[in-house]
């Protein structure tokens, strides 16, 4: 049986490259083929049909073309265009830093459903979420444990003994939490108040709905970024494009929500 | 470069691959137009470079409104007759002209060479954004229209902008978002639909 050259799929908008006159490449996050790249032929015409179906952060039907390089998008109809973190730039912002961070742990063709379900929650709560800097390190701690990547914050990576409940320090290469004893046998450690951790822990275990509930003030919330942020330029060996730009936002005038 | 093709002469291979640079130009239509140029009269090789190069010698920015020309301010910013109370920011030269076709805009302009992609590493530092703010030191300009396309890159850079300006007690204005003439109402993705929406007139 020959595989149909036609296929539908869901996907969300993650990149997009300019590609001669008209056309751009885009990298899209499905549920069944994870990352993919895709050609949309004259998306950058007033009159394209495609158009806003395809645009950066839309979540999308398609209908896609096989070919020998890549595939082409044929129709798209869009499903939810996210709107509401599209009139406010420390949200878009903040989607983009989603969509960055998808594109860089992930590999072409692996597929994801769980991957794929966060994402789209993710750019909902940029959206509504009461608390969308919690939605954002929802996502992150989440991402990590469907990618194999989820830090230990239970014991010691050291000592293995289980943590009692004070401050400790996080080790990026250890992959989780040190106690105060162990905090010497490893030269790359910052910090960790109790308060972080027991943030971290309910951010592991609980649904984001009990999430957005909690009170977190100015300055936990910034550890919190903290300590995923070194989490994360250790994991990949570089900086994420969208958090520099993210921080230039919150400096020059700070985040309300 | 692409190895299904590959010209045995050095100048051949040299100016497929230039060609194939240009935006548009596929490794087919570079080796095309190379021999194309290949029997083309000295003559008419020689002018095609020699235009190349004048456009690299002879253009340059507008000290003022950044736009591209030859000389420096450019025509539109010398122009009396035009309303210096009024800039339309655009993302690219290729926009003026556009909006020059319409023969309905009296102002002045400023190109801005991009827009904000913050995943692509594009910052307000990467566009001619000091050189606008610079522009409106002397309070002269009473609005700004924020012309940019009307995509996620686009509309970050308006947010960024609009946040700039509007505390320096300037009005800024954006283009209508809406239906592209001769188009679907059908084919209209959500945000443009909401837009065109918000937009909407009295007929
Ligand atoms: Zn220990
Ligand atoms: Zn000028």
């Amino acid at each position: 049986m020959s595989i149909p050259r036609l296929y539908n799929t869901e996907a969300i908008v993650l990149r997009k490259l300019e590609l001669g006159e008209a056309d751009s490449i885009l990298t899209l996050y499905t549920p069944h083929q994870g990352k993919i790249k895709a050609v949309a032929k004259g998306i950058r015409k007033a009159k394209s049909k495609i158009g806003g179906h395809a645009e950066l952060l839309v979540h999308s039907q398609m209908l896609l073309a096989r070919a020998k390089s890549l595939d082409t998008i044929t129709q798209s109809q869009t499903i939810d265009s996210f709107i509401g973190l599209r009139n406010d730039l420390w949200a878009t912002s903040s989607a983009l830093y989603v969509a960055e961070l998808v594109d860089r742990f992930t590999e072409e063709s692996e597929e994801s459903q769980p991957v794929f379900r966060l994402l789209l929650e993710t750019l909902r709560r940029l959206c509504n979420a009461r608390h969308k800097e919690l939605a954002l390190r929802y996502f992150e701690v989440h991402l990590f444990r469907l990618l194999g990547y989820q830090p230990e914050l239970h014991q010691c990576v050291a000592c293995h003994t289980s943590l009692r409940p004070s401050s400790c320090y996080f080790t990026p290469d250890g992959g989780g939490v040190l106690c105060s004893n162990c905090r010497h046998r490893n030269l790359v450690v910052c910090p960790l108040s109790l308060n972080a951790l027991k943030v971290f822990r309910f951010i592991q275990a609980q649904p984001f709905a009990e999430v957005d509930r909690l009170k977190v003030g100015p300055s936990l919330a910034g550890e919190l970024k903290q300590v995923m942020r070194r989490y994360i330029r250790y994991l990949l060996e570089r900086e994420l494009k969208c958090a520099g730009w993210l921080d230039r936002l919150e400096r020059e005038s700070p985040v309300s929500g | 470069m692409n190895s299904d093709f590959l010209p045995t002469a050095k100048p051949m291979a040299r100016l497929i691959e230039e060609l194939h640079r240009l935006p548009g130009v596929g490794p087919k239509s570079a080796q095309r137009l190379a021999y194309h140029l290949l029997s083309a009269s000295e003559e008419q090789a020689r002018a095609l470079a020699e235009a190349i190069v004048a456009l690299k010698e002879k253009i340059i920015l507008c000290s003022s409104c950044q736009n591209i020309t030859e000389t420096t301010p450019c025509s539109i910013c010398q122009d009396q007759r035009r309303d210096r109370s009024l800039i339309c920011v655009v993302e690219r030269p290729m926009e003026i002209l556009a909006l020059e076709r319409t023969r309905g805009y009296k102002g002045l302009y400023h190109v801005l060479h991009g827009a904000i992609s913050p995943m692509d590493g594009v910052g307000p530092e990467d566009l001619k954004v000091r050189e606008l703010l610079a522009r409106l030191q002397d309070n002269k300009v009473h609005e700004i229209i924020l012309a940019t396309n009307p995509n996620l890159e686009g509309e970050a850079t308006t947010m960024y902008l609009q946040r700039l300006i509007t505390p320096m007690g300037i009005r800024v204005t954006r283009l209508a978002r809406g239906l592209p003439f001769g188009s679907d109402l059908e084919y209209a993705d959500e945000v443009t639909l909401t837009r065109a929406l918000e937009g909407r007139q009295e007929v």
